[in-house]
């Protein structure tokens, strides 16, 4: 698509599309320059941090060293956050993604009495700001005996209003009504039906809603800072906050280094999914709200 | 014989499966409405009853109805939280979502060479955790070793101050920006890819101009996206608490325990075991989220109509 009344000819082209291009430049320059910062920070050693340029490597290559230490400060502690992360990111994921099918199934292709009324809840909730749920939902599980333990963070985090909605909008698309009919007929039991043909033609839409429910849960910062305690059941992002609010004050700059290299370690499983699922996620981002 | 057999099955396995059709919606819906109630709806409601209550010294737990609200009304901490909020989201959200939709309009213009890594790598910041995030620009933003201040050093420039009162605000809301323009883009870009080729042809036949084409067709166009994103950001905004909470380590004089709102809620129930108030203040935040949603899609609704 071209511009109006513009060719790829024209010397005015040309012009603009340099001109665009740089001002691209210069914002991808700022998309970067934190992480291009942070990487090459992980490289250096302490002392280097301060004497050499934030922009450069240092005088030293200290990468090895640096990760020899985020693993191993405070009895290794940094690994059990890491897997604590996969853990209730995986668990939460998939948890999510399929109470999410279910019931947006249930919504797109059954007639039941209430629909309408309980569609609009579910759909008024993705407004409701998690924020001011967290203090009651602290007393609450509180109360249930799950304080501190996975589960206070993983079951409120697998309700996913939005992922209902954008599974719902899938499904409408993409499992066609006289497909299930006709499985009816043939005399397939409901849940023969959803398994067997129903979840295999909205397996896309699922994938998606799992990746953004993993990023979401390993990203989560508010949730788990509240309802979870000991320093055994943290994510990395909350253990990571932690050491780096100790390094703020008076006598922590041992922990620049680790906090840095901490850092970099833990964007780079997220890392890695967004340059492999880039297509299941951003669909999953427009969906929502192109349609809207 | 078969034929004989088979015949009055029919019927009866017609009915246990209309049956089934019937309930199996509720057992669909029965596992993410359980947990919908309990961890959401239940808060909910047990929010607004916590906030109708005040733990005293003496006589315990006792009702209290409006008060807490009272006392949030007149609570100049409640206000000034508010009132930076506010700031911040003038500041913050035209910056953000100018800066992503004129990205997304010279995405879309076609004239770009290399566009798929331009869209993804604008993108990559909102795959870093907003603590991560936050802790990064720390450091980058930092008087003991921060690159600006090595910069301001060298050029011989008065060091940046970025933690004094004024300048915080503007501090955090780079963060947010910084992580959130790429996928306020992609939002945006995916909206304009949508508009159909013939207006581009019918505005060229009618001698319109490029600028004329994005403001009076293709802006329109995709007014309903730039409604939602509207709101999405606007929840952002109130909500704000990862970002400030950990730049308090650096400036704990400008971050106090009642910067935003939603660092108020946490201190007044996590420091001072007021969940009460806490609660209160949360449930006006939340309304106030309510509320700027409802009003933008009447806004919108009423425009629609016309």
């Amino acid at each position: 698509m071209a511009i109006v009344g513009k060719t790829s000819s024209s010397r005015s082209f040309r012009v603009s599309r340099n001109m665009l291009t740089a001002l691209m430049v210069l914002f991808i320059l700022y998309s970067f320059a934190p992480i291009v910062y942070v990487l090459l920070s992980s490289t250096k050693s302490n002392a280097d941090l301060f004497t050499t340029f934030g922009f450069w490597f240092g005088n030293s290559f200290a990468l090895w060293d640096n990760l020899q230490l985020v693993f191993a400060y405070q009895n290794a502690i940094f690994s059990t956050w890491l897997w604590n992360s996969f853990v209730y990111s995986t668990t939460i994921a998939v948890g999510a993604a399929l109470l999410s099918t279910w019931a947006a199934y249930a919504f797109s292709k059954y007639e039941f009495r209430g629909k309408k009324a309980i569609f609009a809840v579910v759909l008024g909730a993705v407004m409701i700001p998690q924020t001011a749920l967290v203090v009651p939902l602290f007393l609450l599980v509180t109360s249930m005996g799950l304080v501190n333990t996975p589960w206070a963070f993983i079951l409120p985090s697998m309700v996913s209003p939005f992922g209902v909605y954008l599974m719902k909008s899938y499904i409408d698309e993409s499992v066609p009504s006289e497909l299930i009919d006709a499985a009816r007929v043939d005399g397939a039991s409901e849940f023969r039906i959803f398994w067997s043909i129903a979840f295999r033609l909205m397996a896309p839409g699922f994938s998606t809603v799992v990746l953004l429910n993993f990023v979401w849960s390993w990203n989560n910062y508010f949730l788990p800072l509240v309802v979870l305690s000991s320093s055994n059941t943290l994510p990395v992002t909350v253990g990571l906050a932690q050491w780096y609010k100790l390094g703020g004050g008076a006598g922590g700059a041992i922990l620049y280094s680790i906090v840095l290299t901490g850092a970099v370690v833990s964007i780079v499983p997220v890392v890695i999914l967004f340059l492999f699922m880039q297509r299941y996620w951003l669909g999953g981002l427009t969906t929502g709200s192109v349609k809207a | 014989m078969t034929d004989i057999s088979a015949r009055p099955l029919r019927p009866a396995r017609r009915r246990s499966s209309k049956w089934a059709q019937k309930l199996a919606p509720y057992f669909f819906l029965a596992p993410f409405l359980v947990l919908f109630i309990v961890f959401l709806v239940v808060p909910l409601f047990y929010a607004l009853q916590l906030s109708f209550f005040r733990e005293t010294m003496v006589g315990g737990i006792r009702f209290v109805g409006l008060d807490n609200y009272g006392k949030a009304l007149t609570d100049q901490k409640f206000w000034d939280g508010v009132l930076l909020l506010l700031r911040y989201g003038l500041f913050q959200l035209p910056v953000m979502l100018g800066a992503a939709l004129l990205l997304a309009l010279i995405l879309d213009s076609g004239m770009l060479w290399a566009r798929a890594f331009f869209r993804l790598g604008l993108f990559l910041p909102y795959a870093v955790p907003t603590v991560i995030a936050a802790l990064i620009w720390g450091y980058l933003y930092g008087p003991s070793f921060g690159p600006m201040t090595q910069i301001a050093d060298y050029f011989g420039l008065p060091r940046p101050d970025l933690f004094n009162a004024n300048t915080m605000l503007y501090a955090i809301a780079n963060i947010s920006i910084w992580e959130h323009v790429g996928y306020f883009m992609i939002i945006y870009f995916a909206a304009l890819q949508a508009i159909p080729a013939d207006f581009e042809e019918a505005a060229v036949v009618s001698g319109a101009r490029a600028w004329q084409y994005v403001i009076y067709v293709k802006l329109p166009l995709i007014r309903g996206t730039i409604l939602v994103t509207v709101i999405f950001a606007t929840i952002g905004a109130l909500q704000l608490f990862a970002e400030p909470y950990l730049l308090e380590a650096l400036a704990p004089a400008v971050i106090t325990s009642s910067y935003t709102p939603n660092i108020y809620a946490y201190n007044l129930a996590f420091v001072n075991q007021d969940y009460n108030y806490s609660a209160a203040i949360s449930f006006v935040l939340g309304a106030v989220v309510a509320v700027v949603s409802y009003v933008f899609q009447l806004v919108s609704a009423r425009r629609e109509g016309k």
